[in-house]
């Protein structure tokens, strides 16, 4: 088995399990008062400042959650509602097209039911958002922007974004700005407190924690308005008896993937390298998404694990299918509808065309790849792509 | 004839049609533990994928997916859903739509075999290196002594499907297999077994209706798509009975729905004789008028070696009709098909399927038919 969808998830760190497995049979809520109780709140408050530690951010600032999804419906949602109840001029979102849909369908939501002004702003063929863009976005009306939300790096095609120009910008105009990092977290250096951000979501099983944990990083002059009403945990922000184990976890496997961050950009980014070589010498034609040059101090790049490709006159659906008999796991990259797959909103934001959308992969490499896992992939990829082509699309 | 079950040696790479209904799991499970490499496949056929339905079963519902899923994950094999609604568009429902307007009375399943499961899937399936499409049907596929495929009657003469199934040729019978069709069993057996296996599907209604019908409404369903067209209701003389919203609405053989308020003058019910969309009249009469006792048929699709001459068969006219006996007269593309005995409720549209025993010999559309009494 060549296993090469880390971004949808990532196996368990040992230590991660470790940590975890110790909680899980030790009793006590965080919120109690009596001894269990303060030894279940001793355990997450170490484990919240190994987050804060990992994420260069300061322990009041980690407000955990249950995962990606929720953080972001908080962020987007929560900050919404908190600065229309302070300014009702206040109703425009600024939005990257290319979010992942825990943010894009919150947004989506808030313009349906809420009525907030969506803007998508534009992005360049690499599905990156240009400062100048978000500066252009907010001047037309600087008093009337809620928040602004653009990804600190992309889950399909791999881009990295701007991330503290665009949080610059953001700062100027006194905007809130909340990034979605679930993807960067143990790629790329993603320092909260000096990256100027309002915001910003991180998720434990795609760093080698467990499933159900992540964290919303919240500045701490914002007060979201809760999306979880109940006995006030985390700051007021988000209710809800701690998950105790899954948290000691988290913590544990989120200090190890920012220790390991240089290493993996490193020999992952190497073997993802030489995947994106074997596959165009397999495949010649098929096109590399997102940017194609590597994260660097002085380039944004891509993603170190991310390999995107198009290959034209496929269904990815096809390929998937061809691939999984061959025991390679990976993914078209795209959402589903109904199983369905449909062309990725990525692709078709960076300008794509529908038809050349639906033939997409995503290979995502992880801390257990191997060169095996490359080899199988490198053999297996050019029959395949024939045979896909051959079916055509249907 | 040399019959061998179609069951083959070797190790073969099978598409499993799964609908979400506890046959295609069963067959798709039979067909894995037979020692195939079994991939399941859900087609997506509504046009809105998300539509949930309540009551009614078929295909096309996110339930039915995950249902179908469920089943692949318990069986322990892979499972893709395959978008085919726009073809499906295209050659089911749009064909079904345009057969009632032109006043013939089409069946869909039969049309979707021929056109989506053994011929859009197929193609697919073999292209991405698949050696067969399995499915929940029940009839048999065996090879005869020359090594020709032949559809047969599935064991279970009260569960046959062929008829839907009589228009595959060779070429779509080569790949085709039925993991349900020698099967004696009833239909609680089936679940009995789906229990066995751990197929939460067990207990899972059956499907009866069209399955792009979401309410089981065809009347309706044709009228939103055909709208109101008002027109007469007459007799075999021509007088004027009473009035219809569309004659689309009506089937050959028809009883009920009529809504004639002067009762026949014997006092005997009436029945829909004829359905002429040219100029928008429904023609009812006594049920002998009814009775067949020859027809035209035409697009004639033969499994194997079409016939050189007349011949005589048993024909099945309709998905859960009975057997009749026939004589067949190959013609320039047509058929022309003589009743034994004169049969009722034959409808323009309706594919006769022709048998040799159990063989299905091949399959034709019904074009014109005759009948006893003054013809209409």
């Amino acid at each position: 088995m060549a296993y090469l969808d880390h971004a949808a998830t990532t196996p368990m760190l040992p230590e991660a399990v470790e940590a975890m497995t110790a909680q899980l049979t030790v009793v006590g809520n965080a919120s109690s008062l009596h001894a269990a109780g303060r030894r279940a709140r001793r355990t997450v408050e170490e484990a919240r400042e190994t987050l804060a530690d990992a994420l260069g951010a300061r322990p009041s600032e980690v407000v955990l959650t249950s995962g990606g999804t929720e953080a972001d419906n908080l962020a987007v949602k929560g900050l919404f509602w908190a600065r229309r109840a302070a300014d009702p001029a206040r109703t425009r979102v600024l939005a990257s097209p290319v979010e992942h849909h825990a943010v894009l369908d919150a947004v989506h939501w808030l313009g349906e039911h809420e009525g907030a002004t969506v803007e998508y702003l534009a992005v360049d063929a690499y599905g990156r958002v240009h400062p100048e863009t978000l500066r252009a976005a907010i001047e037309r009306n600087p008093g009337d922007v809620a928040l602004v939300t653009v990804m600190w790096a992309n889950n399909e095609i791999g881009t990295v974004m701007p991330v503290r120009e665009l949080a610059d910008v953001a700062a100027e105009f006194h905007v809130p700005l909340h990034a979605d990092a679930v993807q960067a977290f143990g790629q790329l250096p993603v320092d909260f407190g000096p990256s100027g951000l309002a915001a910003m979501t991180v998720s434990g099983h795609k760093v080698g924690g467990p499933y159900g944990i992540g964290a919303l990083l919240l500045g701490r002059e914002y007060s979201p308005v809760p999306v979880l009403h109940g006995g006030g945990q985390e700051r007021h922000v988000r209710s809800g008896t701690l998950d105790v184990p899954a948290v000691a976890a988290f913590a544990v496997a989120g200090r190890i993937a920012a220790e390991r961050r240089e290493w993996f950009a490193q020999e992952i980014g190497g073997l993802r390298d030489e995947l994106i070589a074997a596959v165009r010498a397999a495949a010649p034609d098929a096109l590399l998404g997102g940017d194609p040059a590597p994260a660097g101090p002085d380039t944004l790049g891509r993603l170190p694990a991310n390999a995107h490709f198009t290959f034209p006159g496929c269904e990815g659906d096809s390929l998937l299918l061809l691939l999984d008999a061959q025991g390679i796991e990976c993914s078209t990259g795209s959402a589903c509808t109904a199983g369905v797959a449909q062309p990725s909103h990525v692709l078709l934001a960076t300008g794509t065309d529908p038809d050349l959308a639906r033939g997409t992969l995503r290979f995502s490499l992880g801390h257990t790849t191997t060169r095996a896992d490359i080899e199988a992939v490198a053999k297996a990829i050019g029959p395949a792509v024939e045979r896909a082509r051959s079916a055509g699309l249907s | 004839m040399t019959e061998t079950p179609a069951a083959p040696q070797r190790r073969l790479r099978v598409l499993a049609a799964m609908s979400g209904g506890v046959d295609s799991a069963v067959a798709a499970a039979r067909a894995a533990e037979a020692g195939h490499d079994v991939t399941g496949v859900h087609l997506a056929l509504s046009a809105n994928p998300q539509s949930f339905r309540t009551g009614a079963r078929g295909c096309c519902t996110i339930e039915d997916s995950r249902d179908a899923r469920r089943a692949a994950d318990v069986i322990g094999i892979p499972f893709y859903v395959w978008d085919l609604a726009e073809r499906f568009r295209e050659d089911v429902v749009e064909d079904f739509v345009a057969e009632y307007e032109a006043g013939r009375t089409p069946n869909p399943c039969l049309r979707c075999n021929e056109k989506i499961k053994f011929a859009a899937l197929l193609d697919k399936a073999l292209a991405l290196g698949f050696d067969a499409v399995a499915t929940g049907h029940y009839a048999q596929v065996v090879t005869d002594a020359d090594g020709n495929r032949e559809l047969h009657r599935a064991s279970d003469m009260a569960k046959d499907q062929s008829y839907v199934l009589g228009v595959l040729d060779d070429r779509q019978l080569e790949h085709a297999m039925f993991p349900l069709g020698d099967t004696v069993t009833t239909k609680d057996e089936i679940r009995a077994e789906a229990e066995r296996r751990g197929l939460a599907v067990a207990k899972k209604p059956d499907s009866h209706d069209i399955c792009f019908i979401a309410d089981g409404d065809t009347q309706g369903f044709l009228a939103n798509r055909l709208g109101k067209a008002e027109g007469d209701i007459v007799d075999e003389s021509g007088t004027k009975l009473g009035t219809h919203e569309g004659a689309y609405g009506y089937t050959i053989g028809q009883r009920k729905g009529l809504r004639i308020g002067t009762p026949a003058p014997d006092g005997k019910p009436r029945y829909v004789l004829d359905i002429s969309p040219v100029n928008n009249t429904v023609t009812v009469g006594p049920v002998e008028a009814l009775d067949v006792t020859a027809l035209t048929a035409i697009k004639p699709r033969w499994c194997g070696t079409a016939p050189a001459g007349p011949g005589a068969y048993t024909a099945q006219l309709r998905a859960h009709g009975g057997e009749t006996p026939v004589r067949v007269a190959p013609a320039d593309g047509t058929l022309h098909v003589t009743f034994t005995e004169p049969v009722r409720g034959v409808a323009p549209g309706q594919a006769i399927v022709l048998y040799d025993g159990t063989r299905v010999v091949g399959s034709a559309t019904i074009a014109t038919t005759e009948r006893t009494t003054a013809a209409v």
